[in-house]
């Protein structure tokens, strides 16, 4: 059985193994291992001249992530939790996003920004954004978020690989799931999305911590006799979108769960296409269910805030009845 | 890490009182052992505290142990109308102004985010967690003191951490240009979680004041005399329109960085224990005692007062008297709710309403 934690730690290490320049850096990533032991052993095993345990200074490890990229090094920054990415933010989208572009294809940025995000962990406050929405629409930005270990290495490994920045969202909640399977690369460039559990009655949208609530709820109503469709789409930018599209124009009914706040929400991009895409075959007006349009709230209140099992059925119960009288 | 040669102390290790020139004292018996009596109080609902978390009444702790001078001693220099930003351990300095102990645990409870006390009538700010990012709130607060020509200092909390942050070093420019009444009041505990102060300062932080013009000071952490002084002196000049002041307390975390935390994987036992010897409740014992300000029957009075006020913070988190009411979290978003929050608030409401029907 192999943790989330393991696979991304197994990720790290076969890459800084399969190429030299390949480095780490963040806040305690040393000894300590991260604050999750994402990086545990890798300062032991690669020594401090690849492993760089940095001062607390996120706009500076991107900046410096930049000119390193620009130095011909391939850094891996770690963010200790989502919202200390917020300082690094000017530099992702002032520097890291654009270099390609405004050096006319000089210049690639191989760098990788790992961010623990999401909630449901109990945490202090400023520990449990899903912040996916400021940078997904950053042209020259990857976005990626796995959702189980398996998928997480490949992933990882695909992101270190690309000549182009990645935003790499980690599920924290699900740093502790554990998956019978093994570790193995994906060719580059697969596709940026998969179907975790085929249907024909409605298509389930998640993402990185919402698949497992997806694949929850299509079980569920499989006893019920209604068969739901689940793509996990574990690329936000670029978006796979003809898997979508597929589903749902077979399916004429679509839902999209994520973490962050629905309005203003990455889910907002999915319904759109959804509408101007499969307009004739919707059977429903496509559904989003997120959190609510409040700052993450105190830990005591997070399951009344966070998106559920119980409120991703009641979305898909209203999909399927939309329309019909009773 | 040692003190620098420069370092102010008052109070020795071995607990002897040595006068320093520039940086008097100016305390009365009562004050001095009104310092003791917080010492003793932060130390013990601390330790409280962190019996709480194990018991699931907390769901995260940063203990203080070890930083009780640093943090008394800088506080009991701060009069009314002097504010204070916290970063996020500065327990020991809302106990010191007064505020309810238990007021100040229940973020850590998790039921509120900030702070549960009153910012008005406490002057001491909301935790901020975001490391650093309280400093450029210091300057500004103090810029608007300023213009109400209302002659009151602000203290800003600083983690040595917090001095790998851009937005301190901004801070400490700003407020030189400004002269806005800020005293940075650095705790170097010497751990920015696991990151050692050797491995994130090349020199001693206080003297980067000098490049941005502003004076720094090192002053024994552990000292709540010396830390009393040294603050004292950095309030009275920014209270007189004389400008910021960098404040370094040297100390030492023998706690975990937090509850979650676990130090053996980055920090030797022998040098938690060499600290262990310094720790500032023992050389303040000995100076009170010694000096014949207190008998030891006034010491266990104290020690009896702060296992009342330990019972209290037990009692007022195991009652949790008024948890916090999930439809709270629509509140206080915006003056006005918008519309789509409206609406979401309706559904929300609908929903429980609906689902308790049917279970
Ligand atoms: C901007 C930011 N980055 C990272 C963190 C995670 N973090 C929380 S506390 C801490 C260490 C702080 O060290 P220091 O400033 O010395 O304060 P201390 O904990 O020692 O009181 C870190 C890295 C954070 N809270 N904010
Ligand atoms: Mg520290």
């Amino acid at each position: 059985m192999t943790t989330f934690v393991t696979a991304l730690n197994t990720a790290l290490s076969d890459s800084m193994k399969a190429d030299p320049r390949v480095l780490l850096m963040g806040e305690d990533v040393g000894d300590l291992g991260g604050v999750f032991r994402v990086t545990d052993g890798l300062i032991a095993q690669f020594g401090e001249d690849r492993v760089l345990n940095t001062p607390i200074s996120e706009s500076t490890l991107v900046g410096a992530a930049v000119g390193l990229a620009m130095g011909g090094y391939r850094p891996v920054v770690e963010m200790q939790f989502d919202s200390f990415v917020y300082p690094a933010f000017a530099q992702i989208t002032w520097h890291l996003s654009r270099f390609r572009y405004r050096s006319r294809g000089q210049l690639t940025m191989p760098v990788v920004i790992r961010v623990p995000y999401g909630g449901n962990i109990g945490a202090a406050e400023h520990h449990s954004d899903s912040p996916e929405a400021y940078f997904v629409p950053t042209p020259g930005l990857k976005v990626f978020t796995p959702s189980t270990p398996s998928q997480g290495y490949a992933l990882l490994r695909e992101a270190i690989e690309d000549d182009d920045p990645v935003i790499f969202f980690e599920p924290k909640h699900d740093y502790w799931m554990k998956e019978d399977c093994e570790l193995t690369q994906r060719e580059p460039n697969a596709p940026g999305a998969r179907i975790a559990g085929e249907g024909s009655d409605l298509t389930l949208v998640g993402y990185g911590p919402t698949v497992k609530l997806c694949v929850a709820v299509r079980e569920y109503f499989a006893q019920e006799g209604v068969s739901i469709e689940v793509l996990d789409l574990f690329k936000l930018n670029p978006l796979e979108i003809n898997l979508l599209v597929g589903s749902v124009t077979r399916t004429g009914r679509m839902v999209v769960v994520h973490e962050a706040p629905v309005f203003g929400g990455f889910g907002g991009e999915l319904v759109a296409r959804a509408a101007s895409d499969c307009f004739a075959a919707l059977k429903a007006p496509p559904l989003r269910v997120g959190a609510m349009s409040t700052p993450y709230p105190a830990a005591a209140l997070e399951h009344e805030y966070l998106p559920g099992m119980d409120r991703i059925v009641d979305a898909v119960d209203a999909s399927l009845r939309y329309g019909v009288t009773t | 890490m040692e003190l620098d040669p420069s370092a102010v102390q008052l109070l020795s290790e071995d607990g002897t009182f040595t006068e320093h020139p520039e940086y008097p004292l100016g305390l009365s018996d009562a004050d001095i052992i009104g310092l003791y009596r917080r010492l003793i109080l932060v130390r013990r609902a601390d330790v409280e505290a962190i019996n709480l978390q194990r018991q699931g009444y907390l769901k995260l702790w940063g203990p203080v142990f070890g930083q009780e001078a640093a943090q008394v001693g800088s506080a009991a220099a701060l009069q009314p109308g002097d504010r204070a930003f916290p970063q996020g351990r500065q327990f020991g300095v809302g106990l010191t102004v007064g505020i309810d102990p238990a007021e100040m645990l229940s973020v850590w409870r998790g039921e509120i985010q900030g702070g549960g006390w009153s910012v008005e009538a406490s002057g001491i700010a909301l935790y901020t967690f975001p490391i650093g990012s309280q400093a450029p709130h210091a300057v500004g607060y103090g810029m608007a003191l300023q213009r109400d020509q209302k002659n009151a200092a602000v203290i800003a909390y600083l983690g040595d951490g917090a001095f790998g942050t851009g937005d301190v070093h901004e801070s400490l420019l700003w407020s030189a240009l400004y002269k806005s009444p800020v005293v940075f009041f650095c705790e170097n505990n010497q751990y920015a979680l696991s990151n050692p102060v050797e491995r994130s300062a090349p020199l001693p932080l206080f003297r980067r004041s000098e490049g941005f013009g502003l004076p720094g000071v090192q002053v024994d952490g552990n000292d709540v005399l010396g830390c009393y002084a040294v603050t004292a002196r950095a309030a009275r000049r920014a209270r007189a329109g004389e400008g910021p002041t960098l404040v370094e307390a040297l100390t030492y975390r023998i706690g975990p960085h937090t509850t979650s935390d676990d130090p053996d994987r980055y920090r030797k036992a022998d040098e938690v224990a060499t600290w262990r010897m310094r720790d500032p409740i023992i050389r303040m014992r000995d100076f009170v005692l010694g000096a014949g300000l207190v008998t030891r029957a006034d010491l266990d009075a104290i020690d009896q007062e702060a296992e009342v006020c330990a019972t209290a913070v037990r009692a007022a988190c195991v009652a949790d008297p008024a948890p916090v009411q999930p439809v709270q979290m629509f509140d206080h978003v915006y003056g006005t709710r918008p519309q789509h929050l409206e609406a979401e608030r309706r559904a929300w409401l609908a929903f429980n309403e609906e689902t308790q029907a049917t279970s």
